[in-house]
Parts: structure tokens; sequence; C-alpha cells
């Protein structure tokens, strides 16, 4: 019971070194911009995007592009959900395939796969295609490459222990493989979900029609800083909520 | 030995990889066996002579490189989760489920109608003393809790023939002592055929009607000993003279082959050295 309070009044401990820490950010900011010559146009005060960010809120001006963004993440997630698990499996049924196609695979992922954003602009345009292909591009590796380690490394006794009890392939399959390589596989999911909101935000800062992103990148080239930086207050609170929920998803997954 | 036969292992021989591999192994040697219905039959002999090699063709997990094994009147081509049930030294319960999910989970496998399940599970947890863990998860329990677990499921697959791999191997001395005491009072009731691997010749003696002693590899049957005490064996049998005679000639029996199979790997190990070591 103790060590239960100790432990619970840590966690309270480093929660508020956190949150001292982020409070001294913003003091740290609110100084520069009201004390210090910080010019405006370079960095707003805190308060002006806070007005401009309450603004952006109630006049619910930023539906229009938010949806276009969870769409774009949706439909991204989607196919590469499917396809990485899907493939994943089917590579992790023969040793031989694991080893063509795991190096292959994880050499591919260490490539930094957003240079070729250009591209994806050539092939699918510069509307919503071309995020959701390029999403689906990246967060794809993450998710294959977790399902075949899944899949591919179950411990044999169980599979030896449940097909001495008469498991046909199909209850092998959903009463031993995949509870076995669920842990693994939800964390390629986390992994390829954040991976896909960066690269769809990334990917409509630099090169789109609408879109949180695009959005933020206008308001930048109007030099309107203050109204910019509440974009980018929303868009954070925002991938940092989705983050939380897809964290937590993962964890009662593997409880 | 008397009674209906249970299994017959007949000239059974087996060999990993083919001759003139690297990794060529010749593990059993022509061994033949009969298990009557109702016997515990313990296979012991030095390590790698076989004897789980052995284990697993009775439980048609492996195929034999020649000969055949019998259980009933069928030949084994492959798992019968109706006529066997396995307990095995590692852990084999999933850990994702609890221990009644477990035990739930085999009876799935063999086709339990579900109403059933719970009250078979619940009956063989109370057996092997694990009623008030039924929904602890392995990860929660001792070594030993496990492998009661671990029986758990298999009693509760109701097959007449209980296969187990030296299901006390990773547990400590006392630990394997009491389970040792309580396997052989549940066992008594259930009048199964066991065939039960192990390295201790104290256990063998004490849980097992006939002990078959294994020369070095390749492995096969060197003599069968019988062990005349009756079912269940009680604390007191164990510093008994008797139980001290039979330990002791198992132990003369083992100790050559044991040497033996020692110096073998020991020759092994210095070829291969030798091949890659310095010219």
């Amino acid at each position: 019971m103790s060590g239960r309070a100790e432990r619970s009044a840590g966690r309270w401990a480093s929660r508020a070194v956190q949150l001292s820490f982020l409070i001294a950010l913003l003091v740290l900011w609110y100084g520069l911009t009201t004390w210090g010559h910080v010019s405006p146009i370079l960095l707003p005060n805190p308060l002006a995007v806070l007005h401009e960010l309450i603004q952006v809120i109630t006049t619910g001006e930023f539906v229009g592009d938010l949806l276009t963004t969870l769409s774009e993440l949706a439909a991204a997630f989607t196919i590469s959900m499917v396809l990485g698990t899907i493939i994943g499996y089917l590579i992790s049924r023969s040793p031989y395939l694991i080893e063509v196609f795991e190096p292959l695979l994880a050499g591919i992922y260490s490539i930094p796969i957003i240079l070729f954003l250009p591209l994806y602009s050539l092939l699918f345009g510069l509307g919503e295609p071309s995020k959701i292909a390029l999403g689906a591009t990246i967060s794809f590796f993450p998710i294959v490459l977790n399902t075949i380690a899944g899949f591919g490394h179950v411990d044999r006794i169980f599979i030896i222990s449940a097909r001495s009890m008469g498991a046909s392939n199909y209850q092998l399959f959903r009463r031993v493989l995949v509870p076995a390589a669920l842990p693994i596989i939800l964390t390629g999911l986390r992994m390829g979900f954040t991976l896909a909101l960066l690269a769809i935000l990334g990917s409509e800062v630099l090169a789109s029609l609408a879109g949180l992103g695009h959005r933020i990148a206008e308001l930048d080239e109007k030099m309107d800083r203050a109204h910019m930086f509440a974009y980018i207050t929303f868009a954070v609170v925002i991938a940092a909520f989705l983050n939380t929920v897809v964290s937590w998803l993962e964890a009662k997954g593997k409880r | 030995m008397t009674g209906e036969v249970a299994i017959r292992v007949s000239g059974v021989s087996h060999q990993f990889g083919e001759k003139g591999d690297a990794r060529f192994v010749r593990a059993l040697l022509d061994t033949s066996l009969e298990i009557a219905r109702g016997e515990l039959l313990c296979l012991i002999g030095p390590s790698g002579c076989g004897k789980s090699t052995l284990l697993s063709i009775i439980g048609g997990l492996m195929e034999p490189t020649a000969g055949a094994v019998e259980v009933g009147h069928q030949q084994v081509r492959g798992p019968l989760p109706r006529e066997i049930a396995y307990v095995f030294q590692e852990n084999a319960l999933f850990p994702w489920s609890t221990v009644i999910e477990n035990v739930k989970l085999g009876m799935l496998f063999q086709g339990v109608p579900r109403p059933e399940q719970e009250k078979r599970a619940r009956h063989s947890l109370a057996a092997v003393g694990l009623a008030d863990f039924a929904d602890h998860y392995p990860g929660q329990l001792s070594g030993g809790m496990r492998q009661r677990a671990a029986l758990a499921r298999a009693l509760s697959l109701e097959t007449g023939i209980l296969l187990m791999d030296e299901p006390f191997g990773a547990l400590d001395e006392q630990t394997r002592m009491v389970l040792g005491e309580d396997l052989s009072v549940l066992l008594s009731r259930t009048e199964k055929t066991i065939v039960f691997v192990t390295h201790s010749l104290g256990e063998a003696v004490f849980l097992a009607d006939r002990v078959a002693v294994f020369s070095a590899r390749p492995g096969t049957i060197k003599e069968i000993i019988e062990i005349e005490e009756p079912h269940p064996r009680r604390p007191e049998f164990i510093t008994s003279e008797k139980f001290t005679s039979i330990r002791n000639k198992l132990y003369a029996l083992l100790h050559d082959e044991i040497r033996k199979a020692v110096s073998e790997s020991a020759r092994i190990d210095r070829t291969e050295t030798g091949r890659g070591g310095s010219p």
C-alpha cells in the first residue's frame, strides 16, 4: 500500500516539474515579447495568440481545414493498417520471405520518405490524394515491420502445445498467433499513426490546397503572425489529443 | 507386466539431419516398449539420449525416421488430442489468458462443448489446489503454480494418456518434492497411463511403476526396473530401505551412460574447436 502511495506521490511530483517547465517557457515567451526587443513579426505576444485562438475556435473557421486533415489521416492510416498487417502476416508465414523482406523493408524505412513529396505531388496533384498517399507510404513501414516481428516470433512451445490439444488452423490463428503478436503489432500501429499525422501536416505546410498545415503556411505568407501561432497551437493540441487516444488504445489492447 | 497395452512402441529410430551433415544426430536407435493401461512409466537417461524425442514421437508431435507407435489400436501419425494430453517443461500456458481461460482454451481446441468447459475447468483447478487462482494471469503465479495450472489443463482434457516432459525440471528441489507427492495422490485416483520424462532419480523412483533407463546417444532402452509399491506413495517411502536400494541400482545403471555421454560431447567440442581454431 505505502509503496503504491509513494509511487503515486512520485508521479505527481514529476507531473508538477513538467508543468512548471511549461509555465516557465510561457513566462519566458511573455517576457521576451513584452519587455524584450523581439519583433512581433517574428514572435507574437502569447496574449495576442490566445486572443486569436479564441477567435479561431468561436467562429468555427477551423472546421473545414481540420476535417480535411483528419479525413486525409483517416484514409492514409486505414490504407497502411490494412496493407501493413496483411502483407506483414503473409511475409511472416515463411522464414525465407522474412529473411528476404525484413531487411529490405527496414532499409526503406530508414530513408526520409518525405523527400519524395515533390514526386507525390506530381503523381497525385496538390490536393488530398498526394497527402493520403504519402501518409500511407510512411506509416506502412513500422506497421508491416512490427507485424512481421509479431507473427514471426511467436514462441514455438505455444504453437506445439495448441496443436497437441487439437487446435485447427483457424483456432491457432485466432487464439494463439493473434494474441501473441498483438502487443508488437499495436506498437507498430501507434508508431505508424504518429508518422502519418506528421507526414500529412508536414506535406500540407510544404505544398497543398487545404488542411491545417496549409492554413498555417498561408498565414505565414500573409505575415499574420499571431493568427498563425493560434493555428499552430490548435494543431499541436489536436495532435497531442490524437496521440494520447492512440497510446491509450494501445495500452488497453495490450492489457 | 500385466493388463492391456495402452502404448506400443516398436522399433522406433530417429535421426536429425542426414548422414554426413554437420548437424547429423542419431537420437534414438531401434527402441521398443510396451506401456500398460494405467501404468506410470518414467524415462530416465543422460542428456541428449532421446527420451524427450521418444515422448514427442509417442505424442505424434514428431514422426520417427523408422518404426511405429500404436496408441489403442491405431498407429500414431499426428497429435491425438482425444487420447493424449501433454505437460511440457517450459511454461506452455498462454500469458495473455487467465488460468481458467487457459484451461478452457485446451478444451475448446479439443472440442468440448462450452457449458461443460466451465465445470471441468473448475473441477481440475480444484484438484491441483488452484481453485482460488482461477482468475490470475500466469505471470502472477510462481513456477510451481504454473506447472500445477498446466497439469490442470491437461487433466481437464480427460484423456487416457498423459505425457509429461520434465514437468518439474525448472523448479527448485523443495517445490518438486511437494508437487511429486501431490501428483502421486492425484494420479492414483485418475487411472491414467502416464509417461514421465525426468532427470531426477528420486523423482523417478518415487512416482513410477516402472523406470526405463536409456543408454547414451544413440539412445535405446538399456534396462527396465519395476518398483512395486502401492499408490499413492507416502513421503515415508523416500526414507525407506527399498527406496534407497532402487535409487542406488538406478544410479549404478546410469552412471556409466552419463560418463559416456559427457565424454562424447567433450570429444565433439574438441573436434569443433580443432576445426575452427588455430592451424
